[in-house]
């Protein structure tokens, strides 16, 4: 594919005349991995809502490949092939890993198709590659119940890729991980991106460090930076905004 | 659930097996008893007739509980008026009895049963006509309370109504059916119901083969039931269920309808209570409002949660053990059966919170 996959411009969005995002602009090409950080209240979640059409812009563009975001629901959205990660994450305790990946796949999702669905080699063989990259093939026997907070999160990640979007969002994913889970999900993010594109919000900067890509610095609903994390992190404007005049 | 969790965790012999092992050991002791009661009088090893009928009873109470727990312990559906299902097969089946009474009946009309002879009809009322054909009174067994179901759970479920408003509704249903059919001109025989049957298939009731013959089509269906219930939460459909009952939100954001499978179990599920009820009817003599009663369906819930909710098997267990404890204990003390019942189901809502299945497992561990 030439041209962006996910292109915003001019993209505003009023709340009973508060502007969550004003005159946003923002462009992610085939295959990046990108990271987007800001103070609370900087339009982070608004901007993911806006692109997965939970939200609709009060004006601007927003555009997949040659999809006009704007026109569309969140179910035709999710099937054009834009999957959402939200903050918390839900898996079925009561399945194990690889059951939790089953329903994800691609397949119909009628009752009586379900009643009917018998694994064939390729769905088996394709959950087989996503427990690997999601690093959790040896746990796939064992109920998601018992997993950690940090195998649930990529637990999640594994269930959207089941659904093999070209673009990834993912709030906040490494809330509440340990260091070392943090690491592993900086990887598994950077494993992902390349044949698809993941938008990434976070907090943590040092995780947005591990990324090692281009980030993009939200402030009060518009773009302020955007850069490498050192270029982001030494630019006077970001330095105002994160630490205070 | 956690049979999935126990088949995936195999040592030694695996779980699945041993639990197909002991139904069907179940089964054959159960079909055992119409052949002991063919023994004369005065052997050790007969059975009375009152054994075998009260056994099917509870067989028919069995498949209701399994239907209960197919909704309650996979989709987390919780209906207290499956009583309802299970009356509306039963007077099904009546209403074909009645037809087949002819002119045996106490006024001896050719057509009319004796109520509406009594209560001044002329003819029989349209929905009346075909039940002399025993196939398609057992459709009917089958599509009326199927066709509720259908129509209950798509207006609750399209409208998201879960939990405790659901269970709500669902009693009210059942109370509401109950008022209905005490009224005598609903052509249902009234506070009355259907009683005083004949044959059935060309067998005279009341005589030792059509007792065993309705044991053994409890059983049947008993089976039959249970192996269906089993195939269906083994299959994805059975895991999107539970998927459903833990977190509906993220099923539906999955792109499933939350709807159209909450649907397909709740009318599965009330056919299945329905074909209970109706070979309960022929096998106790009488149907009449009381089945309706919302009391039924909240002792029904209470059998699935004794045995275990969310595994069949445990439905079943409860079902039997439950209505066990009741006819022998009703034939010294009825006052006390209330207190009894409810005393146990908060014994295992707070001892046993996977009831009877759960001692076994813990046992096996």
């Amino acid at each position: 594919m030439s041209g962006p996959v996910l292109y915003l411009d001019g993209v505003s969005v009023v709340f009973d005349g508060f502007r969550a995002l004003n005159n946003l602009s923002l462009v992610v090409d085939p295959g990046e991995l990108r990271a987007v950080i800001g103070p609370n209240g900087a339009g982070k979640t608004t901007m993911m809502d806006v692109i997965t059409g939970k939200t609709r812009p009060t004006a601007g563009v927003v555009t997949f490949g040659d999809h006009d975001l704007t026109k569309m629901d969140e179910a035709a959205i999710a099937n054009l092939g834009i999957g959402r990660k939200f903050q918390k994450p839900t898996v079925f305790d009561a399945l194990t890993v690889f059951e939790n990946l089953e329903l994800a796949l691609k397949a119909p999702r009628d009752p009586w198709s379900c009643l009917r669905w018998r694994l064939a080699a390729a769905a088996r063989a394709r959950i087989g590659a996503v427990l690997e990259e999601i690093g959790l093939s040896a746990r796939a026997r064992e109920l998601a119940g018992v997993l950690s907070h940090g195998q649930r999160q990529w637990l999640e990640i594994g269930m959207l890729l089941m659904q093999d979007p070209e673009l990834l969002l993912v709030d906040e994913p490494v809330a509440g991980m340990t260091d070392q889970e943090t690491e592993q999900t900086a990887a598994l993010l950077r494993r992902i991106a390349g044949r698809r594109s993941v938008v990434v919000v976070e907090h943590d900067l040092e995780f947005v460090r591990a990324l090692g890509e281009k980030v993009t610095v939200l402030h009060e609903g518009t773009m302020l930076s955007e850069g490498s994390i050192d270029a982001v992190q030494n630019d006077p404007r970001v330095i105002e905004v994160y630490l205070g005049r | 659930m956690s049979e999935i969790a126990a088949a995936s965790a195999p040592r030694g012999i695996p779980a699945r097996l041993l639990v197909r092992g002991a139904i069907l050991a179940g089964i054959a002791v159960l079909a055992l008893l119409p052949l002991l009661n063919q023994l004369p009088l005065g052997s050790a090893l007969r059975v009375s007739d009152f054994t075998v009928s009260v056994t099917g009873k509870w067989i028919c109470y069995a498949v209701l509980a399994l239907a209960i727990d197919l909704a309650w312990g996979y989709a987390g559906i919780l209906s207290l008026g499956h009583g309802a299902f299970f009356a509306l097969g039963g007077y099904a089946m009546g209403m074909h009895l009645m037809r087949l009474i002819g002119p045996r009946g106490v006024y001896g009309h050719p057509v009319l049963p004796d109520f509406m002879v009594f209560l001044g009809y002329r003819e029989l009322p349209w929905y009346w006509l075909g039940f002399d054909h025993f196939p398609y009174a057992m459709l009917m067994a089958l599509l009326v309370p199927g066709a509720l179901a259908f129509v209950v759970g798509w207006l609750s479920f399209r409208s998201r109504i879960t939990g405790v408003y659901f269970s709500i509704l669902t009693q009210a249903m059942t109370y509401a059916l109950m008022l209905a059919f005490f009224r005598n001109d609903m052509g249902f025989g009234g506070n009355n119901g259907f009683t005083d049957f004949k044959e059935l298939l060309g067998v005279p009731l009341n005589t030792q083969g059509a007792r065993a013959g309705l044991f053994y089509a409890a059983l049947a269906l008993l089976a039959g039931s249970l192996f269906l219930c089993r195939h269906v939460v083994s299959t994805k459909l059975g895991r999107v269920l539970v998927a459903v009952r833990d977190a509906e939100s993220r099923v539906r954001f999955l792109g499933y309808s939350v709807t159209s499978f909450k649907l397909a179990v709740f009318v599965l599920s009330g056919m299945m209570a329905g074909l209970a009820g109706a070979l309960y009817v022929p096998l106790v003599g009488i149907i009449n409002p009381g089945e309706f009663a919302p009391g039924n369906s909240i002792e029904a819930v209470i059998w699935v949660a004794v045995g275990g909710r969310g595994t069949l098997v445990g439905a079943v267990l409860g079902a039997f053990s439950v209505n066990a404890v009741k006819t022998w204990l009703t034939s010294f003390a009825p006052d006390l059966w209330l207190f009894v019942l409810g005393g146990l189901f908060v014994a295992v809502t707070l001892l046993l919170p996977q009831g009877l299945v759960g001692l076994f497992r813990r046992r096996a561990r």
